[in-house]
């Protein structure tokens, strides 16, 4: 299942747990118009420190990374800065949804469900709480899957990613 | 060790006592207001301004004479505001400046209280860093922060937005344990870099098999304090150099090797020089739009030796083909050891200095005599005026034809004796300027050549000279228009000349400065010039300005049209006949 080519671009940026660095990031981005697909922060083992884990979902050509890379370890709050390899990298999202499901339809979804690994969090009388956590690419899929049902609220964290061993 | 209980706002102007600061530009408000009463009992001199965006331009100026940090401070709301196009001209030229502000109390903020703005997310991008204060007891610990941050690496602006809660000693929350040498907490920043040695092996291997070389020169090196070390690799290499508009003096402009300004308005040799070279060695330069022309096209056959302090300055623009991420100082004196180590330089240079030569010969700065009768020519007051100055005199510029005229005809030997707004290009830049840099060298002659269009900006700031005794001399290039925009709308938009004219009479600049307690003259002939820079020059007890009438039609020459490559460079008409 394992993508040849990657199509997004992770930077990993350990900062200063303190207010305003996340808006000093994330304007740095904006300023030179770079859409942020999904932004992952909390605070790391080190309460100090924060790790924000950036993707743009989009391959960003060496140059302009490079300088987006160096003018965000300009920033004094950012403590490191580097973009993770997709291919020497492990990537997972977490996608929390409400889904329209009849009692009929129950089966079959929670078979798909089970397939890819996911969980039901809540069953109400008319619809279910269901939680992926997956590779992206995964989660696309089963969302799309999802639509089919009708998708009554849906919740995804974007990418967090680690090396790999 | 003994603990002392003081105030916020004592703390701030204690901190700012602390790190050695003599003077400090600004002007009062409410949220500012408790950090003023200890001003009367600091060594501090505080010069009042008459508008915030004079206190910024002059701790600019202040910084760029003296290489100290400028200190500015002002209240909240619109004075954070008008402050914040200094800031920006700040960050661009790399100026280091500690700005701070007033803030209503914290529990007031998000409020849209009286004089409220958000002032640390407007000026987020317009400085270095910046700092939100909510505890009193993080004062002396954020001032000494925010020198740091100003002064080391590349230089710039740091802002310190101060909520009146905690300086207002009337207030619980302004209390605090004063700390006399607090521990900085900066783990993200790391300002000193490790120079690799092999990068400037490399780098020496390059320069000595080129055949036509030229250092490119940049600001950088008046802020690493270079200009020595500079004229040491000059002399030792044998290389020409180029100057940009921010390191005008950084290499003596009389020395054989200078070939002064490069860029849009540069002189033809610099700017040809840097086109046909085969290597080109950037010092403390980034590859500016208005030094490149048309990136594409710009100096296509040379290799790059970039160095600079900022590692995301190298590679922005154009890639080099050798890096040196470091102070240009030391990178300089290691470049100079290396040489000093190795044989002399074997190859043969004579026909590129040939060519140079002839390209001075052919294409020197010129201009044509004023009719008789007719206005005078820019040029020939500041050849004047360059001519009847002491030769270590500062000059500030404001922005337009003026600064480019400045920038060309004046010899600068010394560094530091040229201040103008290089990356902003922020008009009325430079009667601030000239004040603070008088500020900061009280025996120095301090001009300040200005537009009239630039005059109208920030001409105010001639009250606060007057009355804080700084006597400056202000050369108006008084040509009616804005001058700049004229000459484009002049050549590429037929003539049609479109809200440029601002007035042949009005203001009547000579009464407006005596108003404002200067000595004011009026000059419209050649033959008045010289006796009029002279009078001005005896006058030390106050400012002085000279409204000289010049001629609208002029052009700044050569010029690079924007968006062509520096091959298009466009000369005087008397030499466009000349061979290239």
């Amino acid at each position: 299942m394992k993508k040849t080519q990657a199509n997004y671009t992770i930077l990993v940026i350990t900062v200063e747990n303190k207010f305003g660095v996340l808006a000093r990031v994330s304007g740095l981005f904006s300023r030179r118009g770079v859409n942020i697909k999904s932004l992952a922060v909390a605070p790391t083992d080190k309460a100090e420190f924060s790790r924000i884990t950036v993707d743009l979902d989009i391959e960003l050509e060496s140059v302009s990374l490079d300088q987006i890379i160096n003018q965000l370890d300009k920033l004094i709050n950012v403590v490191e800065i580097r973009a993770l390899d997709p291919a020497e990298s492990i990537e997972r999202e977490l996608m929390i949804v409400t889904v329209e499901a009849e009692a009929s339809q129950r089966d079959e979804l929670v078979d798909h469900l089970d397939k890819v690994g996911g969980k039901v969090l809540n069953i109400g009388t008319e619809s279910m709480m269901l939680s992926l956590v997956e590779t992206s690419s995964v989660i696309d899929d089963f969302e799309s899957f999802l639509s089919d049902y009708g998708i009554v609220e849906l919740q995804r964290t974007g990418r967090v990613a680690l090396d790999s061993l | 060790m003994t603990s002392e209980n003081i105030d916020g706002g004592k703390a701030l102007i204690r901190a700012l006592e602390k790190e050695g600061v003599e003077v400090m530009f600004g002007l009062p408000g409410g949220a500012i207001l408790p950090v003023y009463d200890p001003i009367i009992d600091s060594t501090i001199r505080h010069i009042l301004v008459r508008h915030e965006q004079g206190a910024g331009h002059m701790a600019q100026g202040y910084a760029q004479a003296t290489g100290k940090p400028g200190v500015a401070m002002v209240t909240s709301g619109p004075a954070a505001t008008n402050i914040v196009t200094p800031l920006c001209d700040a960050y661009l030229d790399s100026t280091p400046l500690v700005v701070i502000t007033g803030q209503v109390p914290l529990a007031a903020i998000g409020t849209d209280a009286f004089q409220e703005c958000d002032t640390t997310g407007i000026t987020m991008g317009v400085t270095k860093h910046n700092f939100l204060v909510k505890d009193a007891q993080d004062i002396p610990r954020i001032v000494k922060e925010a020198f740091h941050i100003a002064t080391t690496g590349r230089p710039g602006p740091v802002l310190i937005d101060l909520p009146k809660d905690i300086v207002d000693p009337n207030n619980p929350r302004s209390e605090l344990d004063w700390v006399d040498n607090p521990e900085m907490d900066l783990p993200g920043y790391k300002p000193e870099k490790k120079i690799d040695l092999s990068e400037i092996e490399k780098a020496i291997e390059l320069i000595q098999v080129s055949e036509r070389p030229v250092f490119y020169v940049g600001g950088g090196i008046l802020k690493a304090r270079a200009a020595e070390a500079l004229r040491e690799l000059v002399e030792i290499t044998g290389i020409h150099v180029v100057t940009t508009l921010m390191a005008r003096g950084a290499f003596p402009d009389s020395h054989e090797l200078c070939l002064g300004m490069p860029g849009m308005h540069g002189n033809y040799t610099a700017v040809t020089s840097m086109q046909k070279a085969d290597l080109l060695v950037a010092l403390g330069a980034r590859f500016d739009d208005r030094v490149t022309g048309k990136v594409d096209g710009f100096a296509p056959d040379a290799k790059i030796i970039h160095v600079d302090i900022d590692p995301a300055e190298i590679g922005k623009v154009r890639k080099p083909d050798v890096a040196i991420n470091g102070d240009c100082r030391l990178v300089i004196e290691a470049m100079v050891d290396l040489l000093r180590q190795q044989d002399a330089i074997q190859i043969d240079r004579s026909e590129w200095k040939s060519t140079i030569s002839g390209w001075q010969e052919r294409f020197p700065l010129t201009y044509e005599d004023s009719e008789p009768g007719s206005r005078l020519k820019p040029q020939y007051v500041l050849e004047q005026l360059r001519d009847l100055t002491p030769e270590d005199t500062i000059v500030t510029s404001g922005v337009g034809q003026h600064q480019m005229w400045t920038s060309q005809y004046w010899n600068f030997d010394h560094p530091y004796t040229w201040i103008n707004s290089g990356g902003l290009g922020t008009m009325g830049f430079s009667i601030p300027a000239a004040i603070g840099a008088k500020v900061g060298n009280p025996d120095r002659m301090v001009w300040a050549v200005d537009g009239d269009g630039c005059f109208q900006m920030t001409a105010q700031e001639l009250v606060t000279a007057t009355v804080e005794n700084i006597p400056i001399k202000v050369a108006l290039l008084n040509n009616s228009y804005l001058g700049m925009v004229r000459q484009w709308q002049d050549m590429f938009y037929d003539e049609r000349f479109s809200e440029v004219f601002l007035s042949d009479d009005v203001p009547n600049y000579k009464t407006w400065a005596e108003s404002m307690g200067c000595v004011g003259i009026r000059v419209d002939s050649p033959e008045e010039v010289p006796e009029a820079i002279a009078k001005a020059n005896e006058i030390e007890d106050r400012s002085v300005v000279i409204d000289f009438r010049t001629a609208p039609e002029e052009h700044v020459y050569p010029m690079v049209p924007a968006g062509k490559d520096n091959s298009s460079i466009v000369v005087p008409p008397s030499q466009g006949s000349q061979e290239r």
